[in-house]
């Protein structure tokens, strides 16, 4: 296990060290597939002797190459898209004659599709071809035939390397092709198709990657004529991707698994069908229940971001939900976003009319609140063909919907009755949404439901359709059925995880790592019932095997104890699912759950601020001035005081979701309103904001009495970051020892004096040597699995131990100091696919995913890390430097004059130019603004000829400029610089770590060394 | 809830795993007798085409018969409404109009259970605006004519000749209750059909110079096709090219000497897989029946194993060891399923021209 980049470079060093006989190019998405593909074509695969595993090269290109593409599905009689590129209008008429209206005209070489549009007819082609062929940098448009109204269909096919061929699912998406199938809701198995169809396209996926040559698993995308039974294949994935994570989830099959012993040359019919353990993995699953993907988008925190849906994907999340009925899993979907919502209708802010006109815009205009535009479309009397004309979405879909909505008006105008409460539960109503409507809280409607005898009952999802037994228990939850399938009958300890739910900014893979460990240690400890409840279908804590019983369901009190009212556990463990089931845990144990690991007494101790504070005060350990409020003048008071800029945020956030920096009182006044919109139980609590202070966090686990301290990590940069954007290094290398001290220290009184019972993570502001304590979260955090892996340390595993209440062993605490190593943690952002969002780093949490890599320095371990989140680190070119205020300038000086020294040409704005020139700094470039076109040279030009191979760009005051909106114009170089692929870095200490790095690449190897395994502690 | 049209039916209760295809698997003839639980719990989505819609044969474009042959229809969750551009009429407007009734709302899932726990067993299904008397039902349930007893082929199989086609070449289709799919697929392959009597002669049948022979699917329990057997056993003498399909290939395996017996609660849907022995290639197939052709007795028999279930290991295909006698238990033409099986049509097609270049 190496934590290298991904690139064609690095494999190529392991290969040489290594000398594997094999090599699997479909397991690691789109970045492995190029990797494999790159490795290829420079021959070093050949001169290894490395054979690829699965669907050879040849057959990627077939699938991946456009081209290659439409001539291979041609070739076996599979139709695709009808297109031609054009020159002029004359042309464009006579290709559009040919294929027939609607015709999307895409223009050639312009950034983002602009410029583009869907022609009716001859005078809106002549209209659009014209404006296109002037945006094109090339003069030429492609007229190509108009498929968004067609339906969206996905199959993903297993394939071995005797011709056995499969399909595991099929998927339908419902917001036909007009949006990306990233974005899309989408429902397994189909709805809207006849058998026909169902099995035509079935036969051209399997011709197709017969033909392709595909052996592994494989997707394939069609979009078919809703009038009529037309189809064209639009794409096709060689590799696992995002959907046949999906389809494995939607179905019980296996497809990683399946496909890795497909490619090392077992044949489908040697392979066992994992859940019933008899019959054969070469079969088709049949489903008995429906399921529905809802995507996660995060706009809200990216202020600028576009949020209508097309064909660039912009979720960053996803669940789904299983049910037996497409009311029931829709509104399930709904609330396993935890965007607050408990359904499609009667949520918290369901009040909001909009006017026809509105409306009808929104059906068009596709954007994240789409169903909720048809849902106040049906409330208001529009038909459901009007609907279906204006949205593109099958009619069938759109009538089930309206089942909904006269649910929801019956709950309002009808008698309430126990028949009535059950069929509202039966198309997937929340109690809440049911006490919201009848004017009861959520609790009380759970005890009339119980009284009436109306619980959920608890299905199998046995691939099978429960033609044969399962032996392995895959469970959902659904109202659309009478009869458990099973009992739980054992009275042997019995324990359940919660995960994290949907990937979101804030919480990733990190916690589904917690959560697999958890339940893995939990066993390892001697627990033998070990249940997870998770709804995200990217995981692993959601594969079956993991753990004994496994609940493909809602995150929600009501879901929970649902189930806890089925297991009747011994307790429940809320420390590994992020702020997701920490924010489950007062109300579960309020509800008779127990909670295993620290008490819910304690967490909430440090949840609640002024609990917290008061602990702290008695540890006699320091905290940025704070206080909590619930009015707004005396926060308005306080912040006077404490002076400007101020951290607002209300108790309970994850991510910094309503946390900001404010700098003016109007502001405050602006986001209190937003801040307690979030939770309104909850006080905000206002915090002195440090400006140049070090943001430091412990990652810890304790027993109740030992710490073990994973490591302190540093951010590297200056505080104000959100600490899950910030780059973080193993060992810190600013902090005194002095310091280092009493950071250990402090975190053992404070995970002492909160009886701390499993995982833990402090944070902490360094400010001229002094250590404030910001938060205490009592449970596992993102970064553990980085800490755990450098410290060879699994923390989850002990904390497992420590929740079964177990003593820890005695691990020093200096240990992670005794590692002669640098870890270091880059975050990854998905800038580019969010059209119009900045890049600009805050307290708003706003990447994505991260990299961790490792080496025997700082700068081997973040070069490498660089280098996987995508910076290209160029041994030499022209940097621009554009810098807002004095301070700014004056900390970029030395990072320039090293830039220069290691003989980069430095391009500046005006301002930032005059001072380095200042400064004696030698040649420095003039170039104008974006906002200047006619002042040359221009950024815009030199960012388009790629003239400027990196930018380091920080605004006067990163928040401030972001919020106050100022500057729009280096927000464009931003946003010009994403979407070309130019490292842009807005950060001081980022620019100098940048420079610093380069400086040490060209005198220097990064090391590729494996990953030790975690030490032991029997 | 009940659905489609008000009346009392008993049959015997049968699940289907397939998630598409309610109008192909109503109308087959196989279901007679049978009331059909659909193990995918949305049903009806997509409607009903057009039943009066023929192909240029005149043979019905989208069912598998010129009525819904199950007695009744068991779902969980019914669309009332439909969309489709095929569609002519809602599943429920269509069962009322053929006098079937339909309940929905029914955990199919804990039913389908029970059945597979149970074996499949006789049902009732009432229909009425009326308080229906449960004990009363019961009873008529125990009093009803049980399936196996029951006579199937003269109510589904065709009274007279029926022909479709002009092309010089014939094959032959002894219809047990045949499949319009089968038809359409042997007119796919390029010859004139002729559809005879379950009970039809062997000197009937040579009258028409078939070039090969199909016996076709149809419900019950093969040992009731006396007739139909015989008929088999004169083919094989003659050493006429014939496939089998379904309840086809059950009397073949009769007719060479195999045994048939009942399955505990047999194979319906679209995802069995059936190895081919003779290349060891798995087939994902179509399925619907509930007897099947004991393995061991193969043995006595001149028949090889062609297609084995990769499940169970029950007989999914015979092949005569010596004679162009070919029988499968799946439905190679699909209408419901996948159509990956084809290459059985296609099969036959073969032993036909190989008799044809043998004979020059």
């Amino acid at each position: 296990m190496y934590t290298i980049p991904v690139n064609p470079q690095y494999v190529e060093s392991i290969i040489e060290s290594e000398r594997p006989d094999g090599l699997m190019l479909g397991f690691g998405g789109q970045t492995a597939l190029n990797c494999g593909v790159k490795l290829e074509e420079f021959g070093i695969l050949k001169k290894y002797g490395v054979k690829v595993l699965g669907t050879q090269v040849e057959g990627i290109h077939a699938a991946e190459d456009r081209q290659l593409f439409k001539d291979s599905m041609m070739a076996c009689g599979v139709p695709v898209l009808k297109s031609k590129t054009v020159y002029n209008f004359e042309e464009a008429k006579q290709i559009a004659k040919d294929l027939g209206y609607p015709v999307i005209v895409r223009v050639a070489y312009t950034l983002g599709g602009k410029g583009g549009g869907v022609a009716h007819n001859e005078i809106e082609l002549y209209e659009i071809v014209l404006r296109g062929l002037n945006a094109s940098l090339v003069g030429q448009v492609l007229i190509e035939e108009y498929i968004g109204h067609w339906k969206q269909i996905e199959y993903e096919v297993m394939r071995d390397y005797l011709g056995n061929n499969v399909i595991v699912c099929n998927m339908e998406n419902v917001l036909s092709m007009r949006v990306h199938t990233g974005d899309n809701i989408v429902v397994a198995p189909s709805q809207t198709l006849d058998n026909n169809e169902y099995h035509m396209l079935r036969s051209a996926a399997l011709r197709a990657t017969q033909h392709v040559g595909i052996v592994g698993e494989c997707n394939i995308q069609f979009a078919l004529d809703p009038e009529s039974d037309k189809y064209v294949a639009i794409e096709m994935n060689p590799r696992l991707s995002r959907s046949s994570a999906l389809a494995s989830k939607a179905t019980g099959y296996p497809i990683a698994y399946m496909a890795a012993k497909i490619v090392m040359g077992h044949s489908l019919p040697e392979l066992v069908n994992r859940i019933t353990k008899t019959t054969t993995a070469c079969f088709e699953p049949s489903l008995d229940y429906i399921v529905c993907k809802h995507p996660r988008w995060d706009f809200t925190k990216f202020e600028l971001a576009n949020r209508s849906l097309g064909p660039t994907m912009k979720s960053v999340g996803e669940v789904m939900a299983v049910g037996r009925c497409f009311e029931e899993s829709l509104q399930k979907s709904i609330r396993m976003l935890e965007i607050g919502d408990d359904g499609l209708v009667a949520n918290r802010d369901n009040g909001k009319i909009f006017d026809i006109e509105e409306i009808e815009n929104k059906l068009q205009n596709t954007d994240n609140g789409i169903l909720y535009y048809v849902a106040a479309a049906l409330r208001q009397g529009m038909s459901v063909e009007q609907i279906y004309k204006l949205s593109v979405i099958d009619p069938w879909f759109i009538e089930k919907i309206q089942n909904i909505v006269e649910m929801e008006k019956n709950l309002k105008d009808s008698k309430f009755t126990t028949k009535l409460l059950r069929n509202a539960k039966k198309l997937g109503f929340s109690d809440k949404q049911i006490g919201r409507i009848i004017g009861k809280d959520d609790l009380e409607v759970r005890k009339i439901r119980k009284d009436a005898g109306i619980i959920p009952a608890v299905k199998q999802i046995d691939t099978l359709a429960a033609e044969w037994p399962a032996k392995t228990n895959y469970l959902y939850l659904t109202y659309g059925g009478d009869t458990n399938d099973f009992e739980v009958q054992s009275d042997q300890e019995k324990i359940i995880v919660l995960g994290a739910g949907p990937y979101r900014i804030g919480s990733s893979v990190e916690f589904d790592w917690g959560t697999v460990n958890m339940v893995w240690g939990l066993q390892e400890n001697g627990v033998k019932e070990v249940s997870v409840i998770n709804c995200n279908p990217e995981t692993v804590s959601t594969d079956y095997d993991i753990c004994n019983r496994l609940y493909f369901e809602e995150l929600t009190l009501e879901r929970i104890l649902d189930i806890a009212d089925f297991e009747k556990p011994t307790g429940i463990v809320t420390a590994v699912g992020g702020q997701t089931a920490n924010n489950l845990t007062p109300k579960l144990a309020k509800n008779g759950v127990k909670i295993i690991g620290t008490s819910f007494q304690d967490i909430d101790r440090a949840e609640n601020r002024s609990k917290f504070s008061h602990v702290l005060d008695e540890l006699h350990i320091m905290q940025p001035l704070w206080q909590a409020f619930v009015k707004l003048s005396d926060a308005k008071k306080f912040a006077n005081n404490v002076g400007f800029p101020v951290l607002v945020r209300p108790s309970y956030v994850l991510s910094g979701a309503a946390m900001k920096v404010v700098w003016s009182q109007t502001q405050l006044k602006k986001y209190l309103e937003e801040a307690t919109n979030v939770s309104p139980d909850y006080p905000v609590v206002i915090t002195k904001f440090m400006l140049n202070s070090l943001e430091v966090e412990v990652d810890g686990v304790c027993d109740g009495k030992n710490v073990v301290i994973g490591a302190v990590i540093e951010h590297i940069e200056s505080a104000g970051v959100h600490s899950g954007d910030a780059m973080m290094c193993i060992p810190p290398w600013r902090l005194s020892n002095k310091v280092i001290e009493t950071i250990t220290d402090y975190t053992t009184k404070i995970a002492t004096a909160f009886s701390i019972k499993g995982p833990f993570n402090l944070q902490f502001l360094i400010n001229s040597d002094q250590v404030y304590v910001i938060e205490l979260n009592i449970r596992a955090s993102r970064s553990m699995p980085f800490v755990s892996k450098f410290v060879k340390l699994n923390l989850i595993n002990l904390a497992a131990r420590a929740v079964l209440g177990k003593t820890l062993p005695k691990i020093p605490k200096d240990r992670w100091r005794k590692i002669h190593s640098y870890g270091i943690k880059v975050p990854q952002f998905s800038f580019m696919q969010l059209e119009g969002a900045d890049i600009i780093l805050g307290v708003e949490m706003q990447s994505t995913g991260e990299a961790a890599c490792f080496g025997d320095s700082f700068y081997d371990a973040l070069s490498k890390g660089l280098i996987s989140v995508g910076y290209s680190l160029p041994k030499e070119g022209n940097a621009l430097i554009t810098a807002g205020g004095a301070e700014n300038k004056e900390k970029l000086l030395q990072t320039a004059v090293l830039l220069k020294n290691l003989g980069y040409k430095i391009l500046a704005t005006e301002h930032t130019a005059e001072f380095l020139s200042d400064k004696r700094i030698g040649n420095v470039e003039v170039v104008y603004k974006i906002s200047e076109p006619q002042r040359k040279p221009n950024i815009a030009d030199l960012l388009y000829e790629r003239k400027i191979n990196f930018i380091i760009n920080v605004p006067s005051t990163a928040t401030l400029e972001k919020y106050v909106g100022m500057l729009y114009d280096e927000y464009q170089i931003r946003r010009k610089a994403v979407e070309l692929g130019i490292p842009v870095l807005t950060t001081t200490e980022l620019a100098d770590s940048f420079a610093k790095t380069l400086e040490w690449l060209l005198h220097n190897e990064t090391t590729k060394k494996p990953l030790e395994p975690y030490e032991s502690f029997n | 809830m009940g659905f489609g049209y008000s009346t009392t039916v008993f049959g015997e209760a049968v699940f289907n795993t397939g998630m598409v295809g309610y109008p192909e698997a109503l109308t087959d003839p196989s279901y007679s007798g049978q009331i059909l639980t659909l193990t995918y719990p949305l049903v009806g989505n997509y409607g009903v085409p057009d039943p009066s819609k023929k192909d240029k044969d005149g043979i019905s474009e989208h069912f598998e018969s010129d009525r819904i042959q199950a007695r009744g229809l068991v779902v969980h969750d019914l669309s009332m409404t439909a969309n489709h551009w095929n569609l002519s009429l809602t599943l429920d407007e269509w069962l009322y109009n053929e006098k079937i009734p339909g309940i929905s709302g029914i955990d199919t899932r804990e039913l389908t259970k029970k059945l597979r726990i149970n074996g499949v067993m006789m049902a009732a299904i009432a229909v009425s605006e009326k308080e229906i008397d449960e004990s009363d039902l019961k009873k008529k349930l125990t009093s009803a004519q049980k399936y196996v007893n029951e006579e199937f082929m003269n109510v589904v199989s065709t009274k007279e000749p029926r022909v479709y086609g002009t092309e010089s070449e014939t094959v032959v289709v002894i219809d047990t209750g045949v499949k319009n799919a089968i038809l359409r697929n042997i007119r796919k392959i390029g010859y004139k059909v002729i559809q005879l009597p379950w009970n039809v002669s062997i000197d009937k049948i040579l009258s028409y110079k078939p070039k090969g022979v199909v016996l076709s699917n149809g419900p019950g329990d093969p040992q009731k096709c006396a007739d139909t057997m015989k008929t088999a056993k004169e083919l094989l003498n003659k050493n006429i090219p014939t496939l089998g399909i379904c309840l086809g290939a059950q009397i073949m395996g009769l007719a060479g000497g195999a045994d048939t017996f009942k399955l505990k609660y047999g194979h319906r849907g679209q995802n069995k897989s059936c190895i081919n022995l003779d290349n060891n290639q798995v087939y994902v197939t179509s399925q619907n029946h509930g007897y099947g052709i004991d393995p061991d007795s193969l043995k006595k028999s001149d028949f090889k194993l062609w297609f084995s279930n990769a499940d169970d290991k029950t007989v999914e295909g015979i092949k005569h060891k010596e004679k162009k006698f070919i029988a499968v238990q799946f439905h190679p033409e699909a209408s419901p399923g996948p159509f990956d099986c084809k290459f059985v049509f296609e099969e036959l097609k073969r032993l036909m021209e190989e008799e044809k270049t043998a004979k020059r």
